[in-house]
């Protein structure tokens, strides 16, 4: 599991991120910690993106696993980030496993439309129902871990990035797996795959419940680095079309790259909305239209082409 | 025909599309190591049967036995677990992979099967496995080459070589040398026909040269209208008044110098 | 009975804005096979510049009939500069790719064309009440209606039938229809596809515009107009039948008075009620209710 380039490295950039974390800006500490949050979605999202899988609605596991950790805060006061990282992974997952037995059918654009018209039923109804807050969301209590609660942000910041990093190597490890190994041909050729023996709708439905846990345990981290949920930034599919974006834009050749785009996505945010608020989308916008056209494999596959890391399949 | 040492034993196979009668009155005993040939003008049936057999279509009627098992019903998944594989007529193959890779994918699902599917995939055990299969069917110089670069012969040899990891007691090929030049054929059939030979498999096999039914064949099952018109050695069934005009043609009578 | 009224016209009401706009969008997946994510924005920018439009006439003194002419000059502008750029300068180099590559594409221009119309138009909404003004409210069955909500019912079934006619009785139809079912098959027949998805393009877009603009009078034009109208036409379309105008009409209505009787009703369930009834469609008929018969390739 350690043994390759691509392990090795997510351990010394943890490492070093932690330890870099202790002095770094408050400014910078946030951006990583909504940064890793998001990456943990994308991680997911690109295991269904190498099987040739596209969901628009991932905002649905996303915004369960953040409503989640506000639901537990303010009807059983629960704050412990462990807890609640659970608590937002296994709703997601559940809800993702079950789901899951009809979304292993469907592929192309009905997979994605499927997607997004369940993650906008949650909408609705977040949106009308009083009690969860409808359109303002509400406030979610400091995290606490193991009963203490810290002064600054730096404790949670580095649960987030150690998170992170067992997640990515977790999947770098999945991803050598028969299983994982199936991803890229399950894209290729199905039928190659069903007469070869293995099931192609039992690989799916796997990937697809990994995929809802990392959105699940993406969304109750984003909503502990906030401290707050609300529907328009979790749950509409809007969110979802952000995550296909960051996606797409990180690429799926390894499990760093979607480390690299949420960073990447955090910062260009900040700045566009510091410099031209007005003009945020349209420059998320003709990125997406410059990666589909000119650098389909993200910025991953800038990095690999700059020589600097190897592509570990 | 009706022998005890039948592998695949298949009754009474009656397939339709609403009007249309694709299969009717299939009988067919096929003995362990037989090497069949299956022959027939285009839409005679051939293809359909193949993909009956190897539970790809369901048949309107009938059974299909192998080793006194039921195979209706089951599935081109399990089917291949019970040891039946099949190529196909258009290479299916993953084709933004190595050869390399789509072999250790085909080894891969042969061999980890269950919860072995969890454990990594790139094992020396599954190495040297793939380097059997590399040699057998001489397949070594492409093996880095990834596949939608590579020429049909080549495409086709991995093609039937990744239906052949998973060890099957009978394989189906669906048309091996269409989309081969005719100088390359022999050589082709030579080299899959050889690294099958090694293992006993009991072959069948749909092809519309003669001359490459007649050199590997010890069996012709020839098709027409959805029926089976013969069932004899090939000199036999070249020579058969039925195949010749329903099969045959005026077209090998040129051929033959 | 005055109540079951107002459901029923506020429900045709609300399906024929989003029956027009459904319209364009499942024809050019019928034709194109895109699901064209930017629709949203032609129908925002069609509000948009009709409202602008109708706010500076006004200004200007002029009659507000000029309103209609407007509305309809907005949606053909709209149409066929936004259809034709788009078309030309993005999806005509994606036709080989993944279609869900090109819906990616397609949202990627959405929100493009959601900011320009930010940094054009501002983010103050807009007021272009004077065409609805103009054609006053009448008393019906005990309530009191606009006019203009009821002019756009009008519209809506005179798009309908346009349509019809267009690929029932003209040979444009026929065209159409040979692409929709095969569009290699239209190539070799010898039928000009390129120029058919350019077309088709633009026809879409004018009826997103035009959705847009006839709707601009009767709301406040502000930002955020097309990500909400978009996914309402999705459910429409899934509902439906990607590539069916009739599935797109029986679509609209199901999902207009489904969604009316539940803002008087039940409003918590306003949203809900219509992408749940999208997801059980795709989960029991995922073709929808009307689509198009595909041909069987072996």
């Amino acid at each position: 599991m350690f043994n390759d380039r691509t392990a090795k490295f997510l351990l010394l950039a943890a490492l070093v991120i932690c330890v870099g974390g202790a002095f770094a800006p408050n400014w910078i500490v946030n951006q990583f910690m909504f940064g890793f949050s998001r990456a943990l979605a994308i991680l997911g999202l690109m295991v269904l993106w190498r099987t040739g899988l596209v969901s628009f609605g991932h905002a649905f596991y996303f915004g369960l696993g953040a409503y989640a950790v506000a639901i537990l805060d303010s009807k059983l006061g629960v704050s412990d980030v462990f807890l609640r990282l659970l608590a937002g992974a296994v709703v997601a997952g559940v809800a993702g496993f079950l789901i899951g037995f009809i979304m292993r059918n469907y592929r192309d654009i009905f997979f994605a439309m499927l997607n997004t018209a369940i993650s906008m039923v949650l909408f609705g109804i977040v949106v009308k129902t009083e009690s969860l807050g409808s359109t303002d969301g509400f406030a979610i209590s400091a995290s606490t871990i193991f009963g203490l609660a810290p002064e600054t942000k730096y404790p949670l910041f580095v649960i987030i990035t150690l998170v992170g990093l067992t997640a990515a190597l977790a999947v770098n490890f999945y991803l050598k797996t028969t299983f994982g190994k199936l991803t890229t041909a399950i894209r290729d050729n199905e039928i190659r795959v069903e007469y070869l023996g293995f099931s192609v709708a039992h690989a799916i439905h796997l990937k697809y419940t990994i995929s809802t846990i990392l959105a699940g345990g993406a969304g109750a981290l984003m909503a502990m680095s906030l401290g707050q949920v609300d529907p328009e930034s979790m749950i509409n599919w809007t969110v979802s079309g952000e995550l296909v974006f960051v996606t797409i834009l990180s690429g799926p050749g390894n499990v760093i790259a979607p480390f690299i785009g949420s960073l990447v996505f955090e910062v260009l945010r900040t700045y566009a909305f510091e410099l031209a608020p007005q003009a945020w989308q349209l420059i998320m916008g003709a990125t997406f239209l410059t990666i589909i056209f000119f650098l389909p494999g993200g910025i991953w596959s800038l990095i690999e082409k700059l020589g600097g890391k190897k592509n570990e399949k | 025909m009706r022998n005890s040492s039948s592998i695949l034993q298949v009754r009474n196979l009656l397939k339709t599309f609403g009007a249309v009668v694709a299969a009717k009155d299939i009988n067919v005993d096929i003995s362990q190591g037989e090497i069949v040939g299956i022959i027939g003008a285009n839409g005679a049936g051939k293809t359909c049967f193949v993909n009956m057999v190897t539970g790809y279509l369901a048949p309107t009627e009938g059974s299909i036995k192998f080793e006194g098992a039921e195979l209706v019903g089951l599935g081109t998944r399990k089917i291949t677990h019970a040891g039946i594989s099949r190529s196909f007529q258009v290479s299916q193959v993953f084709h933004s992979m190595t050869v390399s890779e789509n072999l250790m994918i085909a080894l891969a699902i042969a061999n980890n099967r269950g919860a072995d599917a969890l454990g990594l995939m790139d094992t020396p055990d599954l190495r040297s496995k793939l380097d059997e299969v590399l040699k057998r069917y001489k397949l070594e110089p492409q093996k880095d080459a990834t596949v939608s670069a590579l020429a049909q012969g080549v495409r086709k040899l991995l093609d039937i070589a990744m239906a052949v990891v998973s060890k099957p007691r009978i394989l189906l090929l669906d048309e091996p040398t269409s989309g081969i030049s005719v100088e390359e054929k022999f050589d082709f059939m030579d080299i899959v026909m050889g690294a099958l030979k090694e293992d006993g498999v009991t072959v069948l096999f749909v092809e519309h040269d003669m001359e490459i039914v007649e050199r590997y064949v010890s069996r012709v099952l020839a098709f027409y209208q959805g029926e089976i018109i013969a069932d004899m050695p090939p000199k036999d069934a070249l020579a058969d008044k039925k195949v010749q005009e329903f099969v045959i043609g005026k077209e090998h009578h040129k051929k033959k110098k | 009975m005055e109540a079951a009224l107002t459901i029923l016209l506020d429900g045709l009401q609300f399906s024929s804005y989003l029956f027009i706009v459904s319209a364009g969008l499942t024809i050019i997946f019928g034709v194109m096979k895109i699901l064209n994510v930017a629709h949203g924005s032609f129908y925002a920018w069609g509000a948009y510049t009709a409202a602008f439009f109708i706010g500076k006439f006004s200004d200007m003194g002029l009659p507000d009939a000029l309103g209609f002419l407007i509305i309809v000059a907005a949606a053909i502008v709209v149409g066929v500069i936004l259809g034709f750029i788009i078309e030309q300068g993005i999806l005509k180099h994606m036709y080989e790719r993944d279609e869900v590559l090109i819906v990616l594409a397609t949202f990627g221009l959405f929100l493009v064309l959601e900011d320009i119309i930010l940094i054009a138009f501002g983010t103050d909404p807009y007021f272009a009440y004077q065409p609805m003004a103009l054609l006053d409210s009448v008393e019906l069955g005990g309530i009191t209606r606009d006019v203009y909500g009821m002019t756009l019912i009008g519209v809506a079934a005179v798009v309908a039938v346009g349509c019809w006619w267009l690929l029932n009785k003209t040979k444009w139809g026929t065209l159409l229809k040979a692409v929709i079912f095969d569009r290699e098959m239209g190539i070799s027949m010898g039928i000009n596809v390129p120029l058919v998805y350019t077309l088709t393009f633009i026809g879409g877009a004018i009826l997103g515009g035009l959705g847009g603009a006839y709707i601009a009078p009767t709301i406040s034009v502000a930002p955020g107009l097309g990500t909400e109208v978009i996914v309402l036409s999705f459910a429409v379309v899934v509902v439906g039948g990607m590539g069916s105008i009739a599935g797109a009409a029986i679509g609209s209505l199901i999902i207009g008075i489904l969604r009316a009787i539940a803002v008087h009703e039940l409003p918590q369930v306003e949203l809900f009620v219509v992408f749940a009834v999208m997801a059980i469609v795709l989960v029991f008929r995922p073709e929808g209710l009307f689509a198009p018969a595909k041909p069987r390739k072996i």
